[in-house]
């Protein structure tokens, strides 16, 4: 039996739910934090890009295995 | 030391991860029906899967973390270790060495030297790899625990603990497929968390040219030209004018050709996940793919490690110093988890030391996956039972897993109270190590060189690696570990110039002996080497595949992208 575990999945859900986590967390968290980060908040925008990343393998991984 | 305070978002970081760690063992448990699945995954993995694994295999914490040290203590000669050091052993191995890897349907380095050489060749190279793989895997748990003890507060033995069983579950359950996937998700895993930092801490110092600025006057206030630390090439001439202490011929030789050559080419750590790949061609282009991520990694870790030494420097503006040692010497091993505390606050620090847990369990996931590859066919099935049924070597290398770890964390603990034992052991497989790649390149292009010429070559290398050590010394050291314990005949300026001639004399001690013993031994048969040599074996058929998929044009892009990048920081 081939291993045919596609690990885009995996790998596209691991990087969505951090990416929702800490851009949640910029959202509502204290925004004092960030002095450490040049004023930067950095939960937000990186989460976000990771969110956004993660989605786009998820996307990519359902589009080949529909094939 | 100073301590970082986790929040709980912090701690969600990290137990999202471990969830999907063991997930992925669970998941993969279903295809785990023959010995070969569990440990070799069937030869079913996509070449870029494989590709991103035989980069992260080797992206152990130690290795992360220590490459952001030597940026601190060396400046960006440490991309030495990659540009020189990494990127044309991995085309090397993929372009010329895999045809015969994965073409003789070995299942292991040790295997492969049974078939062109002989079994005493195999045994050797078998039992020192597995004992390696063991004490690796153990000072990577120690290492682990002092840095969760020392950093996060945590229990030391709980850490081990604790990371030693999630470790134990992915392999138990999904084999070496398992470790595989998990390796990937650590190396984006690591992308993740480092990126920022390096785009923080570059803004932070001013860009590129700012960082040259103020390691310039780092550079100047120590007595090096102000280019030490920002070039790379320039200041090689001599080994005293440059913070690392080498000199050109010994750093292109020593590290670019023997020891870069050794480990990727021969070590089989990183050269299963190629033989794991699905197809000749996708094992081959395995090395290639991993070479271009490699070649960007100085600028995730060493960068981050150069901008510590600038902040360091800058009369206490930024409030952050790296730690002295009791001697009163910077102490540079702390120095990305320190980094990750000064610029990053709650939330994504924690993906940053979950990018750093993520490289200290791979690093140990790589060695033990290894390691019951090579105690179920090479030991177990070659001197202990050879006629049982395949069910019967699964079984084998499950408890293998389960033996690999409790010896790891053996290892670990032996680690903590008799630290010179484990300097002793490394220094011991450093020697035995030095000489292989001489020992390969014969094998696979030179059809007469025999079993026995193998084998005296391995041993002469290592004695002479020995001999070697034991009569230099690296500058200001005492005769002991260091060298020096047969007398001292030559003195260089640090230790990585000695480890690099080091390895220079091995290497052509086993060279030579290998030649001249293969001479005077009988040849092998010729129809035996079929497959396993060069000359006595078809060309891979690349007909079809568009020339940009072919390792060998592939290779050579890679190889000038390597050459571009030493020109851009000579």
């Amino acid at each position: 039996m081939p291993m045919d575990l596609d690990l885009r999945k995996p790998l596209g859900l691991l990087f969505a739910v951090l990416g929702l986590l800490l851009a949640a967390y910029g959202m509502a968290g204290d925004a004092s934090v960030y002095r450490k980060s040049l004023g930067v908040n950095v939960n937000l925008w990186w989460g976000g890009f990771l969110l956004v990343s993660g989605c786009a393998v998820l996307a990519v991984a359902r589009r080949g295995s529909g094939r | 030391m100073n301590r970082i305070l986790l929040e709980p978002v912090d701690y969600a970081v990290l137990g999202v991860y471990l969830a999907f760690v063991v997930a992925i063992g669970v998941a993969l448990k279903r295809f785990m029906r023959t010995s070969d699945d569990f440990l070799m995954t069937g030869r079913s993995m996509p070449a870029w899967v494989a590709g991103l694994a035989f980069l992260s295999a080797n992206l152990g914490a130690q290795e992360v973390m220590g490459m952001a040290a030597s940026g601190a203590k060396y400046g960006i000669a440490t991309s030495h270790f990659y540009w020189v050091g990494a990127v044309p052993a991995m085309v090397f191995v993929g372009v010329f060495m895999m045809p015969f890897y994965y073409g003789s349907r070995a299942r292991s380095v040790p295997e492969y030297l049974k078939l062109r050489f002989d079994e005493k060749t195999r045994g050797f190279n078998a039992l020192t790899f597995a004992a390696m793989t063991i004490f690796s895997s153990g000072i990577s748990l120690y290492a682990m625990g002092l840095l969760l003890a020392s950093l996060l507060g945590w229990d030391f033995h709980a850490s081990i603990a604790l990371s030693a069983l999630i470790v134990l579950a992915y392999i138990f359950l999904g084999g070496l497929a398992s470790a595989i996937y998990n390796e990937v998700l650590q190396f984006f895993l690591i992308v993740a968390g480092f990126f920022p930092l390096v785009v923080l801490g570059l803004t932070d110092v001013g860009g590129w040219n700012g960082l040259t600025a103020r390691l310039g006057e780092v550079a100047t206030s120590q007595g090096f030209a102000a280019g030490a630390y920002t070039e790379s090439w320039r200041h090689t001439a001599s080994a005293a004018a440059n913070p690392m202490g080498v000199e050109w011929f010994g750093l292109a030789m020593g590290l670019g050709f023997v020891l870069s050559f050794g480990y990727w080419c021969t070590d089989f750590l990183v050269v299963q996940r190629a033989m794991a790949a699905r197809s000749m061609t996708a094992a081959r282009r395995t090395p290639l793919i991993a070479a271009v991520p490699k070649m960007l990694f100085p600028f995730l870790v060493i960068l981050p490690g150069m901008i510590a030494l600038a902040l360091t420097n800058d009369g206490g503006a930024s409030g952050f110093r790296l730690p002295l040692k009791e001697d009163g010497s910077l102490n540079y091993d702390m120095t990305i988890p320190l980094m990750l505390g000064h610029y990053f606050p709650p939330g994504i620090l924690g993906l940053g030391l979950t990018a750093l847990m993520a490289s200290f369990m791979s690093g140990m996931a790589g060695n033990v996956t290894a390691f019951n590859t090579v105690w179920t066919y090479d030991i177990y099935q070659s001197y202990i039972r050879s006629q049982a049924s395949d069910r019967h070597y699964l079984w084998v290398g499950r408890f293998a897993t389960v033996f690999g770890i409790a010896a790891s964390v053996g290892a670990a603990f032996v680690a903590t109270r008799f630290n010179n034992i484990m300097d002793f052991l490394q220094l011991v497989f450093a020697f035995v190590n030095a000489p292989l790649f001489a020992t390969f390149l014969l094998g696979m292009f030179w059809k007469r060189a025999t079993g026995h010429g193998a084998f005296a070559g391995l041993v002469a290398g290592t004695l002479a690696a020995a001999a070697h050590h034991g009569l230099s010394l690296p500058a200001d050291a005492l005769p002991g570990v260091k060298g020096g314990w047969f007398g001292v005949t030559a003195r260089y300026a640090s230790e990585m110039a000695q480890n690099f001639w080091t390895a220079i004399y091995a290497w052509t001690a086993c060279f030579l002996v290998t030649v001249g013993v293969s001479i005077v031994t009988a040849a092998p048969r010729e129809e035996s080497l079929r497959g396993l040599v060069h000359s006595l074996t078809p060309r891979s058929a690349d007909a079809g595949v568009p020339w940009f998929r072919r390792p060998g044009p592939l290779g050579a892009a890679i190889i000038v992208m390597a050459a571009v990048l030493n020109a851009f920081f000579w």
